[in-house]
C-alpha cells in the first residue's frame, strides 16, 4: 500500500504562484500580463511552444485557459494577452504589477514551428487580439532567416477593433512580408479591405506548395480560411488551426473540451486541418 | 487454480468479519427509499434479502418478495462510481497571506474499501474509469488513493432487470476479470471463486467446503439463464462509423422532443467521467476552495465558451452524449463506453431507451 501522501505529492491540480512583473493595456478590454514564477527554479526550468496555454488562476474566482503570447526563448518570464470577457478575466484585468496569480502549465500541442522552417508562413486571424498567432508572428520576425515569406492576414468585425495597428503598419514595410487586413465595417480612413478576410486569401503572395498556414479565430471563419487556402493549392495537412473549447482541467480529465474523440486540451489545441475537418465543418459538436 | 468453494448465507457474517480484520470498510447494497444503494455496512442483515427489482424504462422500485436470496436483483442507480470518482472533491485550497496567497494541495485520507456485490457491468465500467483517471499523462491522485486498495467481491447476475442488456455488450452477466472474489448466488448460499491472491486468502480463511459439481452447474446455469432472459440489446458493439455517418439523422430531433436534458443518464452512467471545476470562496475572503463536481454534457454550462454555447440545442447535446458513448469513445478507449447496465433507461424520467435510440438511428 502506498501512503496517501505519495499520491498527492505530485498532484497535477494545484497551481504554482506567479507574480505580475508588468501590465500593458492593449485596448479597452485587452491587456497583457508579463509574469514570472515566484519559485526561481521553476521559472528557470519553464519551457513552452507558442500555441500552448497555461491555466491562470485568480484566487477566489477560478481558472481560465490562456495561450502564451511571449517568445519561448525568453527566460525571465512569459506573457499572456487576455481579453476581459468573463468573471475571471475581468478580475485578472483589475490586477496590477506585483500582484500574484496561480499558474499551471504549459499544456497541449503548440504550432508546428520546426516544420515551418524553410517555408512560407501564412498566418490567418479572425477576431480580436488573437494571441496564439501573435506569438507566431513575433517568433518568425525574430528569426527571419529561418523562414521564407511571411503573410499576415487579419480580419476584424469593425476597424476600431484592430489592436496593434501600428505593428501591422510596421510589418507591412518588412522585406518578404505581406500584411492583409480586412474589416466588415469601418470608420473613415481605413485603407485596407472592407469585407471578409477570406476574400484576401486570393491576394496573398506565397508558394502554396512550400508553406505552412496557422489559423486562429471563430470556428466558421477557420473552416472558410482552410477552404480558401486549399483552393490556392495548399495541402490540407499544411494548414493548422488553434481550437478553443471550454477547458476546465487542462489534463484531459474533465471532458468539457471534447470534439468528437479529441480532447482539445491535450490532443490540441493546435490541429492539422485533416484531423478535425469533418467535425468542424459540421458544427454543433 | 483453486477449486470453487460454497459460501453458505450463514457464513456471510464471517466474510464481513474477515474483511474488517484486514482493515477494510465493507460497502454493500441495502434498500433505501425504494432503491438499492451501496453504503457502508457492518452486518449482512442489511443486504437486500428477499428483494426483487421492478425496473423498466423510466421506472425502478425495490419490492419485498418472499424469496430467500439477497442478490436477486440487477443494480441500483449507483455502485462503484461514487466510491472512486467522488461526486464532489476539493482539489486545492488557498489562504490569503500578507503578500498574496498560499496554495495547499488537499490530501484525501482514503480507507481501503471492500465492495460486496459488484456487478460485471460495473467492473467493466471501472476498468474504463481506471484508464481515464489513471492511464494518462496526469494520473488523478484522489482517484488513485481511493482505488488502490479497493477489494472487489463481484456477484454474478442471475436476475437481470428488463432494462439490462449486458449480454449484447459482452460485459456480463458473469464477471470475467478485475475482481478478488466472484460469487454466484443459489438457494442457501454462493458458489465462490477467487480472482486474486487476496481473494484466495480470504476464502482459505473462511474454511469453506468445495462447491459440488451440482452447485457449480446450477451457478453456471443461472448465469446462462440471466443472459438468455435479457430482452433488450444494443445493436452492435462497433457502431462508430455507422453513427458518425448519421449525424444529420432526423431521430436526433425526434429524441430531443422527449429529452428533458436533465442529465440523469450521465449521472447514473458508470462510465461518464465529465466533471466541472468550481471555486468556493470563503465569505470573509480569507481563503477559497477549488473543487470539482460531477457535470453533464446535457447542461447549459458544458459546452459554453465566453459568450457562446457550442451545443445550444438539446438534439445536439443528446447527439454528443450518444455519439461519445457509442462512437467516439472507441477513439479514446478502444472500446464502446456502454457496458449495458441499463441505468440510463431506468433512471430517465421520460424513459428514453439507449438501445431503442441506437437501433432507430441505424435505420
Amino acid at each position: 500500500m502506498s501512503s496517501v501522501a505519495d499520491f498527492f505529492m505530485n498532484s497535477p491540480h494545484p497551481p504554482q504562484l506567479a507574480r505580475i512583473v508588468e501590465r500593458i493595456q492593449e485596448s479597452d478590454d485587452i491587456f497583457t500580463l508579463r509574469l514570472r514564477f515566484s519559485d526561481a527554479a521553476l521559472q528557470d526550468g519553464y519551457r513552452f511552444t507558442p500555441g500552448q496555454f497555461n491555466m491562470v488562476y485568480l484566487p477566489g474566482a477560478g481558472e481560465v485557459p490562456i495561450s502564451l503570447s511571449s517568445d519561448p526563448e525568453e527566460r525571465e518570464g512569459f506573457a499572456h494577452t487576455i481579453r476581459a470577457v468573463g468573471r475571471v478575466t475581468q478580475g485578472l484585468a483589475a490586477l496590477g504589477r506585483g500582484a500574484e496569480v496561480g499558474l499551471r502549465g504549459p499544456y497541449g500541442r503548440g504550432w508546428p514551428l520546426a516544420e515551418a522552417e524553410g517555408k512560407d508562413v501564412f498566418v490567418v486571424t479572425g477576431g480580436l487580439g488573437c494571441a496564439p498567432v501573435m506569438a507566431v508572428i513575433h517568433y518568425v520576425l525574430k528569426r527571419r532567416e529561418r523562414f521564407k515569406r511571411l503573410v499576415i492576414l487579419q480580419g476584424v468585425k469593425h476597424s476600431h477593433d484592430l489592436i496593434w495597428r501600428a505593428s501591422y503598419e510596421r510589418w507591412a514595410q518588412e522585406a518578404d512580408t505581406q500584411v492583409l487586413l480586412a474589416a466588415n465595417a469601418t470608420e473613415a480612413l481605413w485603407p485596407w479591405h472592407v469585407g471578409s478576410p477570406i476574400d484576401l486569401v486570393a491576394q496573398a503572395e506565397f508558394d502554396p506548395a512550400h508553406a505552412v498556414a496557422m489559423v486562429c479565430g471563430p470556428e466558421g471563419m477557420m473552416v472558410a480560411a482552410a477552404r480558401a487556402l486549399k483552393a490556392r493549392g495548399m495541402d490540407e495537412a499544411d494548414i493548422h488551426l488553434s481550437l478553443e473549447r471550454n477547458m476546465q482541467c487542462a489534463l484531459g480529465l474533465c471532458g468539457h473540451c471534447q470534439l468528437g474523440g479529441k480532447f482539445i486540451c491535450k490532443d490540441g489545441p493546435v490541429f492539422a486541418y485533416p484531423e478535425v475537418k469533418a467535425l468542424l465543418e459540421r458544427g454543433g459538436l | 487454480m483453486h477449486a470453487d468453494r460454497f459460501l453458505p448465507h450463514a457464513a456471510l457474517q464471517g466474510l464481513y468479519e474477515a474483511l474488517a480484520e484486514r482493515g477494510y470498510a465493507v460497502i454493500a447494497p441495502r434498500v433505501k427509499d425504494g432503491a438499492i444503494f451501496y453504503e457502508e455496512s457492518r452486518h449482512p442483515d442489511s443486504l437486500p434479502w428477499g428483494i426483487r427489482l421492478e425496473q423498466d424504462a423510466g421506472a425502478s422500485r425495490a419490492v419485498q418478495d418472499t424469496h430467500t436470496q439477497c442478490f436477486a436483483w440487477a443494480n441500483g442507480p449507483q455502485a462503484l462510481k461514487p466510491l472512486t470518482f467522488a461526486p464532489r472533491e476539493t482539489l486545492w485550497r488557498i489562504k490569503r497571506t500578507a503578500v498574496g496567497f498560499a496554495v495547499e494541495a488537499i490530501e484525501h485520507a482514503a480507507r481501503p474499501l471492500a465492495v460486496i456485490g459488484t456487478r460485471a457491468c460495473d467492473l467493466a465500467a471501472l476498468s474504463i474509469q481506471d484508464r481515464h483517471f489513471l492511464g494518462g499523462p496526469y494520473p488523478d491522485p484522489g482517484y488513485a488513493a481511493r482505488r488502490e486498495d479497493m477489494l472487489l467481491i463481484a456477484v454474478n447476475c442471475t436476475h437481470p432487470a428488463s432494462t439490462c442488456f449486458c449480454a449484447s455488450t459482452g460485459y456480463g452477466p458473469a464477471a470475467e476479470a478485475g475482481f478478488d472474489l466472484a460469487l454466484t448466488e443459489l438457494e442457501g448460499g454462493f458458489v465462490a471463486r477467487a480472482g486474486s491472491a487476496r481473494g484466495e486468502e480470504l476464502l482459505a480463511a473462511l474454511t469453506l467446503e468445495n462447491a459440488t459439481p451440482e452447485q457449480a452447474e446450477a451457478a453456471a446455469a443461472s448465469v446462462r439463464h440471466a443472459a438468455e432472459s435479457q430482452t433488450r440489446a444494443i445493436p452492435g458493439t462497433q457502431l462508430r462509423d455507422a453513427l458518425m455517418a448519421r449525424l444529420d439523422h432526423p431521430r436526433w430531433r425526434e429524441v430531443a422532443e422527449r429529452c428533458l436534458a436533465c442529465g440523469n443518464c450521465t449521472l447514473v452512467c458508470p462510465t461518464c467521467f465529465c466533471h466541472a471545476e468550481v471555486e468556493l470562496p470563503e465569505l470573509d475572503g480569507s481563503g477559497s476552495l477549488h473543487a470539482r463536481e460531477w457535470d453533464s454534457c446535457f447542461g447549459e454550462r458544458h459546452a459554453y465558451i465566453h459568450g457562446k454555447q457550442l451545443r445550444p440545442e438539446i438534439s445536439q447535446r443528446y447527439r454528443q452524449w450518444l455519439t461519445h458513448k457509442l462512437a467516439t469513445w472507441h477513439e479514446q478507449f478502444g472500446r464502446s463506453g456502454c457496458v449495458g447496465c441499463g441505468r440510463c433507461i431506468a433512471w430517465c424520467p421520460v424513459g428514453i431507451d439507449i438501445t431503442e435510440e441506437a437501433t432507430a438511428l441505424l435505420k
